[in-house]
């Protein structure tokens, strides 16, 4: 079990750096490059990381941008595509297991959740005191948003040339940690949920294409979570 | 499009995300986070996030989409192979995963 506040920063450091630091520089060197060619200004694309921060979305607004749309139907496509944090924030926020919080401070913890502290924080948590697990988080959280706004700038001036097969391969990063780490995932419930969820996703993006996280969620979420209570007799988990 | 424009789209991205983020505090202070609503919903995160993780895998649609599919999935086996390999090493797998990719990527390209 880690505790006490210096160790559990140095964690929250020593993991974001290990990978999911790295991870958010180079996808969001992605996002910077785009948002550049969309008109977008620097200061524009980095504030976009900071304050949308969901790549999805980000990506729905420069690609709307480019074709011309209207801005409300931008606006809208964007918040389409970051509507999973609806069920990660509310699936989240109960783990870190904070007795009285503000309203203030929980919407702050909202705001910084992504992807990667979602699933990164959910595998760690087990080993870290309880009353620590927050500050664990706003560490962890921190450090790869700062990473993420680095990237967004360097992308945006076009900063690294690689080869184009290593470029592949650096983009196929972020999908394979994510197999990796939801791989080890405990619970009945959870792995059923996963296998349906990736069961569903074919159909539903080529059905419902801006809408097909939310199907995929719903639907394999909802067989998932029947599927574990039948196969455990309906008792709890 | 005018500067002014593209920070209303940027602000507006902002605000309109983060009412799903503000709805999900608003959802937390009102269930039992040990009754069946939290673990359905739950689920549906477990769901959607790899239902993403998958979609970026299977039909990519970034640059990833110009590698072939048996390239990809190939990846994945090897990534998994080496996380096992090295006492579930996450680093070891998304390496071992990466650099094969990049590699099949040259030779068949």
């Amino acid at each position: 079990m880690v505790s006490g506040n210096v160790e559990v920063m140095r964690k929250a450091m020593l993991d974001a750096l290990s990978l999911p630091a790295f991870i958010l520089l180079f996808t969001m060197m992605g996002f910077g490059s785009l948002a550049r060619g969309a008109g977008f200004g620097a200061e524009m694309a980095a504030l976009a990381t900071l304050f949308i921060w969901g790549l999805p979305g980000q990506l729905a607004m420069v690609e709307l941008t480019v074709t011309g749309q209207g801005i409300v139907a931008i606006v809208f496509a964007c918040s389409l595509a970051n509507a999973r944090f609806l069920p990660m924030v509310v699936s989240f926020v109960p783990a870190m297991s904070r007795g009285r919080s503000s309203l203030p401070g929980m919407m702050l913890d909202a705001q910084l959740l992504s992807i990667n502290s979602w699933a990164v924080c959910l595998r760690e948590f087990p080993q870290i005191e309880p009353e620590f697990r927050h500050r664990y988080y706003l560490t962890f959280a921190s450090s790869i948003l700062a990473a993420a706004v680095a990237g967004t700038l360097l992308g945006y001036h076009g900063a690294v040339l690689l080869p184009g097969v290593l470029v592949l391969g650096l983009i196929f990063v972020s999908p394979l940690f994510f197999a990796l780490v939801l791989s080890a995932v405990p619970g009945r419930a959870e792995r059923f949920s996963m296998i349906l969820g990736c069961a569903t996703i074919p159909l539903a993006h080529y059905l419902f294409p801006s809408v097909d996280l939310l199907i995929t969620g719903v639907v394999g979420g909802s067989l998932g979570f029947a599927l574990g209570k039948f196969w455990s007799g309906g008792d709890a988990n | 499009m005018q500067t002014e424009s593209l920070w209303l789209i940027v602000l507006g991205c902002a605000a309109a995300t983060f009412v799903w983020r503000g709805l999900g505090v608003v959802v937390v202070k009102r269930i039992d986070s040990r009754g069946a609503f939290f673990q359905w919903i739950t689920c549906v995160s477990y769901a959607m996030v790899a239902g993403l993780v998958f979609r970026m895998i299977i039909m990519p649609e970034s640059d990833l989409a110009s590698v072939s599919l048996p390239i990809r999935v190939g990846a994945v086996v090897i990534a998994f192979a080496a996380y096992f390999a090295f006492r579930r090493r996450l680093v070891a797998g998304v390496l071992a995963g990466s650099l094969s990719l990049s590699v099949m990527a040259y030779l068949v390209g």
